[in-house]
């Protein structure tokens, strides 16, 4: 029979559940159209639209320039600074922006949760994946200017390739602990602002972290963006290449990751219920 | 057994109430972390079982009905069956592509055009972008919104958006197909076309449950139903029986239904039934009347805001739960198409005598509110008998069939 494969056993969901990966690809033309549907309706009533994209990051690197580059000297390795801040911001965003919108996927989708089945991954993953339109038209910006300040990048930027889906994978990492727990905790919509907030400054965006004393970058490499931002930089403008303080960030990244998505599956059954 | 397209054995769900409505703090969540650990007895009576126990099995093809009171379990069985929440204890094994209908317009975004909604609610529901754009004409021209169909919807009126809906969600084509009381949408004509297009599903052989107040559709479209009462099932079967006996448990004959409390009345959010009366010639509650007489039937309603072009009614049904007839109070000339303000009304309809047999009959009340929404406020509302009060002189005793119009006879000698 043709629909033999397609036929569900439907039983109490106990504990900790793998994940369905075969499902989740089944599922992609819906990850597209939620995609869609959320970059469209975004940029759709504003005026600026897209530009709002780009106003962003360039007005907080403008900010940065002066203040800590211009006032307080914050060492850059050589580059100009407002290249260097840049460089960390374009990683950030995407981050930051990953997970606000994540964070509140599965409640401002309820109708849809409490109306249809489909794997509720979908749903913070396209939270991580629309701000790379952002992205896109950010780094454009950030093309420009690297002709402004006449710097070239060396073929190391090919490592964009592997370092923009790590910064994605963490943005989800972090996405998925959150959006389950925003179902059963409203608080955590409060919180998250004020976690990015706190975030940011304990990420190397505004300075590197190898201006920091030699014992704290053991601790402050447990934050999953120092790999990211580091590597970002790194391939973008040839900073401080990738050490063993990038490995111990991205083992991190792999542990919130995997702990999240066993959170986010073990939390899902009570999603339609609860939400 | 390979024609079982559904098989469920002992499948429960177990609510804890408040959790279905209200999202916890973490604050309350810790307060209730300590309170356990201290009170032994978690269960305090706040659970409730939504199903309990429910076994059935239903084959490839059949359309089965599912009725009960609000609160009987019916939409928890459809979302257990496509997985929007797992049961407590027990399973279901369910063969083919599954599609669910609860609400219509899930996924619809207003800012979006109308294409763009087809597109979305359509992968939504589980369709495939292929699929869509094979049936992107046939939605638009069945939702009649050709020319809007670059308009956001936001700027649909409601009629127009619930057809657009309704459509792209008529289109679905799953191996089976579970649907909750989506009929209830559109005016009348769009209803019958609807539900039109249920039966061609029905009929090419797709196994459908079907969730309705709306007793005259699960007679057209289902051969067999299930009662849901209290989360348990109280009936399986051939539908003619199990509406028969839904309809006359439980409905009073005492020839008045009222409801005290607004809140807890039927309706929704614009009209709330007050009171249900049956008065015979006399302007007597009654329900017993005299088949020699007119008698009244009168729907009292508050409307909670101005309401334009609203309609209430009523359907006659047998104790098998045919529709008689069903009429609305449109007919009312005087009130025709005008808008009504909030406020307490009444409308009353006078039926003629002579017109129905003797027998048992009940009443379905709703109502509609033109190109936007039918409602079924109550399914078995009330019930009455005519007595059999003429001597009829071509009939022994009842003479058999729901109506007894008068009628004449001649004799003529050809030859």
């Amino acid at each position: 029979m043709k629909n033999n494969n397609e036929s569900a056993n439907i039983k109490p969901l106990k504990g900790w559940l793998g994940i369905n990966f075969k499902e989740l690809w089944e599922y992609r033309e819906l990850l597209y159209f939620l995609l869609w549907r959320e970059i469209k309706v975004r940029y759709k009533q504003t005026v600026l639209g897209i530009l709002w994209a780009i106003i962003q990051p360039f007005f907080l690197m403008v900010l940065f320039s002066f203040f800590f580059g211009r006032f307080i000297k914050m060492p850059s390795a050589g580059i100009p600074y407002s290249l260097f801040s840049y460089a960390g911001l374009l990683p950030w965003m995407l981050f930051s922006d990953g997970i606000s919108r994540s964070t509140n996927s599965l409640i401002s989708n309820e109708n849809l949760i409490k109306k249809v089945y489909f794997p509720r991954l979908i749903l913070p993953l396209s939270g991580v994946l629309s701000p790379l339109v952002d992205f896109a038209f950010s780094f454009l910006v950030f093309l420009g200017l690297m002709i402004y300040f006449r710097f070239f990048p060396s073929f190391k930027i090919l490592w964009l390739l592997v370092f923009l889906p790590i910064s994605l994978v963490t943005a989800l990492a972090v996405g998925l602990w959150l959006s389950a727990l925003n179902v059963r905790y409203r608080d955590v919509r409060y919180a998250v602002p004020f976690l990015i907030q706190c975030w940011f400054f304990i990420s190397p965006v505004v300075y590197t972290s190898t201006t920091l004393p030699k014992n704290w970058q053991f601790i402050c490499s447990l934050n999953p963006m120092v790999a990211v931002i580091e590597g970002f930089r790194w391939a973008l403008l040839g900073t401080s290449h990738p050490s063993f303080f990038t490995a111990v960030s991205l083992v991190m990244v792999l542990v919130i990751f995997v702990g999240g998505l066993f959170y986010f599956r073990r939390m899902e059954k009570i999603f339609a219920d609860e939400i | 057994m390979s024609d079982i397209a559904i098989d469920v054995k002992n499948l429960s769900k177990l609510y804890q109430l408040g959790e279905i409505q209200y999202y916890r703090t973490l604050r309350e969540s810790i307060s209730n972390f300590f309170k356990r650990s201290f009170k032994k007895n978690k269960n305090n009576g706040n659970y409730i079982w939504a199903l309990k126990d429910v076994s059935f099995e239903i084959k490839k093809g059949e359309v089965v009905g599912i009725i009960g009171s609000n609160g009987a379990g019916k939409t928890t069985l459809l979302k257990i069956l496509s997985r929007i929440t797992p049961p407590t204890t027990g399973y279901a094994w369910v063969k083919g592509r599954v599609g669910i209908l609860l609400a219509v317009g899930t996924g619809f975004h207003p800012e979006l055009t109308g294409r763009e909604n087809i597109y979305l609610s359509g992968a939504i529901l589980g369709m495939k972008k292929k699929e869509i754009q094979k049936k992107f004409d046939e939605i638009v021209a069945f939702a009649e919104v050709e020319k809007f169909i670059d308009t956001p919807v936001k700027h649909y009126s409601s009629g127009m958006y619930v057809r657009l809906a309704f459509a792209v969600a008529a289109h679905l084509e799953p191996d089976i197909l579970l649907v909750d009381e989506v009929l209830a949408v559109g005016d009348i004509n769009f209803q019958k076309k609807s539900l039109g297009k249920m039966d061609a599903g029905a009929k090419s052989g797709r196994t459908v449950l079907f969730v309705s107040h709306n007793m005259a559709a699960v007679n057209h479209l289902c051969q067999k139903t299930l009662w849901l009462d209290k989360g348990k099932i109280r009936m399986f079967g051939p539908t003619e029986t199990i509406i028969g006996a839904y309809l006359l448990e439980g409905v009073e004959i005492i020839g008045e239904r009222q409801w005290k409390n607004l809140a807890e009345s039927p309706g929704n959010d614009k009209v709330r039934l007050k009171a249900v009366r049956i008065l015979n010639n006399e302007g007597k509650l009654s329900a017993s009347l005299d088949m020699r007489f007119p008698f009244f039937i009168e729907i009292e309603y508050q409307l909670l805001c101005p309401v334009s072009d609203l309609q209430v009614g009523f359907s006659i049904l047998t104790s098998e739960g045919k529709v008689i007839f069903s009429t609305g109070d449109r007919a009312d000339l005087e009130w025709q198409g005008k808008a009504r303000a909030p406020g307490i009304y009444k409308s009353v309809c006078e039926i003629p005598a002579h017109i129905l047999n003797a027998g048992k009959y009940i009443i379905s009340v709703g109502g509609d509110i033109r190109f936007e929404q039918v409602f079924v406020f109550d399914d078995r509302c009330l019930c009455f008998y005519i007595e059999q009060t003429e001597h009829l002189p071509y009939s022994l005793g009842r003479p058999a069939g729901v109506i007894c119009p008068p009628h004449k006879w001649h004799i003529y000698k050809i030859s």
